[in-house]
């Protein structure tokens, strides 16, 4: 796809920059929010390449990384039971509960199983009438949707044996939680692209109006973040504090309408816990009335787990952006991905493991053997 | 499992009363569901995401933030200061070749490192 390509393109951003460096006038500190943009930030170095005025910090946008330690537990719980096959995405299996993670449940004789898509669990279930089929519904608004229809199918084709822990976050209540923050340091946000290409940018402008700050809808290449940092800074230099959109190739001002149809429908907006930050209001889904038995917390009676977090692990300030990875004491040391201590470490989307790979220590930028096909987040 | 992909459609198929498509994501080929783009076509581009296409790829727009960045030293004239830009203009000496010429200000220094950098970057 030759025009994604282009949106790598050196010498554009070479422009970009030169206008970026020409509108800064004094300090400003831009909050990406989504861990894709945050990834493609440190993998091209961009944050090393805008003015030393400008600090990106790092957002709470990594589902992963912000799934709490009690969900992981119900996780945990549910997998090690018998006749259940649990199934989530990849990047769950490492996330540390308070004593194991789901690859330690697989290795004591659990059935858990990595899906690319919520209906092969769905698909799963089918051919799997006498066993519990359960899925980890985690994500923001980009994979509510998707996770959604599973349930929605299992209801329309009649499938029981088939439940989903629940455990959605959403964007805007999250950015309202960081404003109101006493520490908050955020200028300016680059919201995530993707959520808004199932959102919209509808819940944006009351935010922006309320809390006096630009949020500038922004895409995951190279180009696309420098766009979004440029048309920020010049917010923030003008006095100006609107909603923009930097992502049209993605983003349309209604979002998606068929997606939050289903959204409406399947989820209902509830309180829910983030990891390292605490509960925030209505930032979260769980299923609606109507699908409440395809909910595995009350199939398989795990509401009532509860944990508390280990003090050592710092993630809680890096998801606030109030700690850069590498300030923590742990960072590289005792916790890598391998011996994660935080989810930050232990997703790939999350900001210690993206410091991880492609920074190090702090130092210059360690290219990370090529694997990521597109980093669009 | 937060990445959305861009891919484009190669076939579409009802399957279980469900609108399924085949997507190309430059090589790797998966199964796509279409529920949410139900008039997606074939030859499209889409973002997908845990096996949903979830919004159309609008080459159009795509074209037009191309040519904007392609146009921004034009913004530039426009919008700064005439004064500033007249000050950093490198000083090129007759008959060296511009990419020669010493940086004028710290400011072009670091954007030029920084350029280097990217194109080091994006061109593995
Ligand atoms: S480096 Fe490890 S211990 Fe420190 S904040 Fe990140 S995940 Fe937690």
């Amino acid at each position: 796809m030759k025009y994604i390509e282009e949106f790598q393109n050196p010498d554009l951003a070479k422009r970009l920059l030169d206008e970026i460096h020409a509108t800064v006038t004094r300090p400003w500190a831009l909050m990406e929010v989504c861990g894709g943009q945050t990834h493609s930030i440190i993998r091209h170095g961009i944050d090393q390449l805008l003015p030393e005025q400008i600090e990106l910090i790092h957002g709470p946008g990594c589902p992963v990384c912000v799934t709490p330690l009690e969900m992981i537990d119900k996780a945990l719980e549910i997998a090690s039971r018998p006749g259940v096959l649990f199934c989530s995405f990849g990047d769950m299996l490492r996330v540390p509960g308070s004593g194991r993670d789901l690859f330690q449940v697989r290795a004591a004789g659990g059935d858990v199983r990595v899906v690319y898509s919520p209906l092969d669990a769905l698909k799963l279930a089918r051919q799997n009438p006498d066993r519990q089929v359960v899925f980890f519904g985690i994500g923001f608004e980009t994979t509510a949707p998707p996770n959604a229809m599973a349930v929605h199918q299992a209801a329309r084709l009649g499938v029981p044996n088939f439940s989903m822990l629940v455990s959605h976050v959403r964007v805007p209540p999250a950015i309202e939680a960081i404003m109101c923050s006493p520490d908050c340091r955020v200028d300016a946000f680059l919201a995530a692209g993707h959520v808004c290409s199932v959102m919209g940018t509808g819940e944006y402008p009351e935010l922006a109006e309320r809390f006096r700050v630009p949020i500038v809808v922004t895409g995951f290449e190279p180009l696309d973040i420098l766009e979004g940092v440029r048309r920020s800074v010049r917010q923030l230099e003008a006095g100006r504090h609107t909603v923009e959109n930097a992502y049209p190739r993605a983003v349309r001002p209604e979002g998606n309408p068929a997606a939050r149809a289903m959204l409406a429908d399947v989820f209902e907006v509830t309180d829910r816990a983030w990891r390292g930050i605490g509960t925030i209001p209505g930032s979260g889904w769980r299923l609606s009335e109507r699908y409440r038995a395809f909910d595995a917390e009350h199939r398989f009676s795990v509401e009532d787990v509860t944990t508390l977090e280990p003090a050592a692990c710092r993630a809680g300030e890096v998801l606030q952006g109030l700690l850069k990875p590498h300030e923590c004491e742990a960072f590289g040391t005792v916790c890598t991905p391998r011996t994660p201590l935080g989810a930050t470490m232990v997703s790939s989307e999350g900001a210690c493991a993206a410091y991880y790979l492609y920074r190090r220590l702090g130092g210059t930028p360690v290219p990370a053997a090529g694997k990521e096909a597109n980093p669009v987040g | 499992m937060c990445l959305a992909v861009p891919g484009r459609v190669l076939d579409v198929e009802e399957r279980d009363g469900t609108r399924m498509a085949t997507v190309d994501f430059g090589g790797v080929v998966k199964e796509v569901c279409l529920e949410y783009l139900p008039d997606l076509q074939v030859g499209e581009y889409t973002i997908v995401h845990v096996g949903f296409a979830l919004q159309r790829l609008d080459e159009e727009s795509a074209r037009r933030t191309l040519d904007l960045f392609e146009n921004l030293g034009l913004l530039e004239e426009e919008f700064g200061d005439p004064w500033e830009a007249a000050a950093s203009e490198p000083v090129v000496a007759a008959g060296s070749e511009p990419a020669a010429a010493a940086p004028a200000t710290a400011t072009a220094t670091a954007t030029a490192t920084a350029a280097e950098t990217l194109t080091r970057e994006v061109g593995r």
